[in-house]
């Protein structure tokens, strides 16, 4: 993009959370007039930049100059008052409220009594959308929108409260194809109008498509600039994860040979699950003693599907069975009577943290110790074998579970289901935020798991994870699965490039 | 990490402060109300020491705290799951007018009643105080309606019951054994002070001893936590609201006996009096924390108050209001005793 003037201008820009480094010294330019394509794995701190442009993150060292003129945001008012908008994944529209109402959010026109202007907004909003091409009805509740329609429609928020730079973070991942389409040619008419568009997304394919320019982060640095029709998808992939360039990170590229185990005897079985704009058409089956991974960007279903496979959603079609038989899963309690495990991807969701360790870890086998009377010291025991078996730290299993170290609460969420013996044991993001020597003992315990004929699924949305964990892996990608390996050789890049 | 309010680990104390050392600070909740009791006896006492502090009065206050004891045990067990249950006066007093409408009354009384022996007009009041919490339970777990408000509605359900049955008129006979359990004494001891303690111990050793406590402090806990942990929330939920719909019935038919007729609007103050038991004992109104016994301490304290204020020489309009102080300064440190423990999770 020869000849145009940089608008945002940010040098040597460090932000750490907790002593951890999420960017270290990032120089970053952005055009008038072009949109600039945003790639990094998960921590590589494509986010935690944006976050600092819209006035999220304040806390920050390095400059910021928009306009050749240095600022400094104090929230993400000012970064809006100064032209910048930006649209997250989950989109912060208001449901019950109409497509008009939300264009104006915040700012309702209002009559000479101080009323809001119900006619005017509509008729305002109406023409802003038109404008932009959107056809849709300024009356219609939001919520009855298809989720594409609906981010158009924040986008034009954005839009019309000023913005001249607009941060989109992933949004293709919750859409068709044809949204797709209207939102790219929308996105090129404001580029052609000297907007210009931050696109941060993990399908490279749509990155490719849409940007003139793309930068490329990995673990907290910039990689580098380059334009886009220049570059093709495996050079990106290659920066991504740094084959070549680092040896700390050779492990990347490396082959890993999947022993399936077809043989095995299918543990369980889901047969064309769908969920509403969750997941179409799943079919998968988990067989005993082997670790199924399920690989997929954030927001590619996979929470929704594992969630389905535990009871805790209902599926729109489709039916999971077990030994040949269909489940009944009316809710988790039937699917923990069936024999299927399920920790969850947030501690939040799966501990009790103003609750001793022992009763968080006796919860799923209370029934099998007792019938009417709890027995205490049975439960103690129980979870005093699990604090030693997986290396808890501090020993102590009347410790409020609030009190551990959040690689420690993990463990504690995983114990859980170890004195349950499971036939299946579902897993989402299992290594989540733990440390090296953490993960490694997940890692090991999953393993032992497996080789005591446990049917093991994992669903993660870090490669390192499932490559170090699945004996097949299954790519999820906008609620469809669309690859398998099995009995063959993978490695991250290969991996990458298939969701 | 790129959506907003996901979980992550970043900024989180890698290990927080030791936790004998907030015991005191932990212990906030159960400690408050022994605090606010003590302070009480001690003002009552120096108030008026003549009148307050004899046994007859202990066997007062006992009397008087026994029937909202025993709804405040069930609304401890709906508390704790992190519901609420607003109906409790209204079934309390309803399941009283199904006792007396299927109990011979004298003929001085004048409404269409249907006598039957005592043990059936027992039977029918207790399974009209269980359908009331069948009614409240499916409202809750199969539709979905917050416990606020479908108790609401069965707030004026109950009222709407008692309405029908006893038509403005005034019943005042109910089976021999309940009035016996109400209204009667064992030596100095009233039976409706052994039975509410019994009851209250009941529930204690349900709430601590068996499964189905763990599962409701769990659940209270941690709902989402307790669901995927396997546990059948709805079913807890369920059947805390059926235990607080029996509680408040039984409540119910003892009170008729106790307070001598059954009749409308005659439980309304016990609402408020069981929930303050309840909050103003220490149990967190966000559930899993608290129990049994902070509900009999609260229970002491209201009934201290409600009865020592009766002993001093005060305007007795102030009184309500001085209840009502002593209630929001209740919410007030149930508040903060939650914002404290959860400080670090």
């Amino acid at each position: 993009m020869s000849g145009t003037s940089p608008i945002l201008e940010l040098s040597g820009i460090s932000k750490s959370f907790g002593g951890v480094d999420a960017l270290a010294d990032v120089d970053f330019m952005l055009n008038g007039g072009e949109v600039h394509g945003i790639v990094g794995e998960n921590g590589a701190g494509k986010s935690t930049l944006m976050k600092i442009i819209a006035g999220v993150h304040t806390d920050f060292r390095g400059t910021m100059r928009l306009d050749g003129a240095e600022v400094r945001f104090h929230s993400a008012r000012d970064a809006q008052a100064a032209g910048i908008g930006m649209v997250y994944q989950e989109l912060s529209v208001v449901s019950d409220l109409s497509v008009a109402e939300n264009v104006f959010l915040g700012r309702q026109p209002t009559d000479a009594i101080g009323l809001i202007a119900w006619r005017r907004m509509a008729r305002e909003a109406g023409d802003h959308l038109r404008g932009l091409g959107i056809d849709v009805d300024p009356q219609a509740r939001m919520g009855s929108l298809p989720i594409g329609m609906q981010q158009m429609v924040e986008l034009s928020r954005v839009l019309f409260s000023g913005a001249r730079v607009i941060i989109l973070d992933e949004p293709t991942s919750a859409l068709s194809p044809p949204e797709i389409e209207r939102l790219f040619d929308l996105l090129r008419i404001l580029r052609n109008g000297g907007r210009t568009i931050v696109f941060i997304s993990h399908f490279l394919d749509d990155v490719l498509r849409v940007s003139d320019t793309i930068t490329v982060f990995r673990n907290g640095r910039k990689v580098v600039t380059a334009a886009a029709a220049d570059i093709d998808k495996s050079w990106i992939i290659e920066r991504m994860i740094g084959a070549g360039h680092d040896e700390l990170e050779a492990g990347y590229t490396k082959d890993i040979r999947l022993c399936s185990k077809d043989c095995a005897p299918i543990a369980l079985q889901a047969d064309h699950l769908s969920l509403s704009r969750a997941y179409r058409d799943v079919s998968l089956t988990v067989r005993a003693g082997e670790v199924l991974g399920v690989y997929g960007f954030m927001g590619c279903g996979q929470i929704e599907l594992v969630r389905t496979l535990f009871g805790g959603l209902k599926p729109d079609h489709g039916a999971i069975r077990m030994g040949g038989r269909a489940l009944r899963m009316t809710n988790t309690a039937a699917a923990r009577r069936a024999g299927i495990a399920f920790v969850p991807e947030s501690r939040r969701s799966m501990l009790f943290f103003l609750e001793p360790m022992y009763k968080n870890v006796s919860i799923s086998i209370l029934d099998r110790l007792s019938q009417l009377l709890l027995k205490p010291r049975k439960e103690r025991q129980i979870a005093g074998e699990q604090v030693r078996r997986l290396h808890i730290v501090p020993p102590s299993v009347e410790r409020l579970v609030g009190t551990f170290s959040g690689g420690n609460q993990q463990k504690i969420g995983l114990a859980k289901w170890l004195n349950f013996l499971p036939k299946v044991l579902i897993l989402s993001e299992p290594t989540r935020g733990m440390d090296v020597g953490a993960k490694a003992d997940v890692v090991r315990i999953v393993s032992g798991l497996r080789d005591q004929g446990i049917g093991i699924l994992v669903a993660s949305t870090e490669p390192e994870t499932v490559l170090a964990m699945a004996d097949r892996v299954l790519v999820m990608k906008k609620g469809e699965i669309v690859r398998e390996f099995a009995n063959e050789v993978i490695s991250k890049d290969r991996l990458l490039a298939a969701a | 990490m790129s959506a907003p309010g996901t979980d992550t680990t970043a900024g989180r104390p890698s290990s927080a402060s030791p936790p004998r050392f907030h015991w005191l600070r932990d212990q906030l909740r159960n400690i408050a109300p022994f605090i606010t009791l003590l302070s009480l006896v001690v003002f009552f006492s120096v108030a008026s020491p003549a009148s307050f502090l004899t046994w007859d009065n202990l066997a007062n206050i006992l009397t008087q705290i026994s029937v909202t004891g025993i709804i405040a045990t069930g609304l401890t067990f709906v508390i704790l799951c992190a519901e609420i249950d607003l109906s409790v006066g209204s079934v309390a007093n309803a399941v009283g007018v199904v006792l007396a409408f299927f109990t011979a009354q004298d003929a001085s009384v004048n409404i269409a009643n249907v006598p039957l022996p005592g043990w059936i007009a027992i039977l029918l009041a207790l399974v009209s105080a269980v359908a009331f919490g069948v009614v409240t339970a499916l409202g809750v777990t199969v539709i979905g309606i917050p416990s606020f408000i479908m108790t609401l509605a069965m707030l004026q359900i109950g009222a709407g019951v008692c309405a029908m049955l006893v038509r403005g008129q005034i019943a005042y006979n109910v089976p021999d054994f309940i009035k016996v359990l109400g209204s009667k004494a064992v030596g100095p001891v009233p039976w409706i002070v052994i039975v509410a303690a019994l009851v209250l111990a009941v529930g204690h050793f349900v709430l601590t001893y068996t499964r189905f406590g763990r599962y409701v402090y769990m659940v209270g806990g941690n709902r989402e936590a307790a669901e995927y942990s396997g546990v059948n929330v709805k079913a807890i939920v369920a059947s805390v609201m059926i235990i607080g719909a029996v509680c408040s019935g039984f409540a119910g038919m003892l009170g008729v006996a106790h307070l001598g007729s059954a009749q409308q609007d005659e439980f309304v103050d016990y609402l408020l009096d069981s929930i303050a038991a309840v909050v103003v004992g220490g149990t967190s109104l966000f559930g899993g924390q608290g129990g049994i016994p902070n509900t009999i301490a609260g229970l002491f304290v209201l009934g201290v108050l409600n009865n020592g204020l009766d002993h001093v020489k005060i305007d007795s309009f102030l009184k309500v209001l001085i209840r009502g102080l002593i209630l929001l300064a209740a919410l007030i440190i149930n508040i903060y005793a939650q914002r404290m423990r959860s400080r670090w999770t």
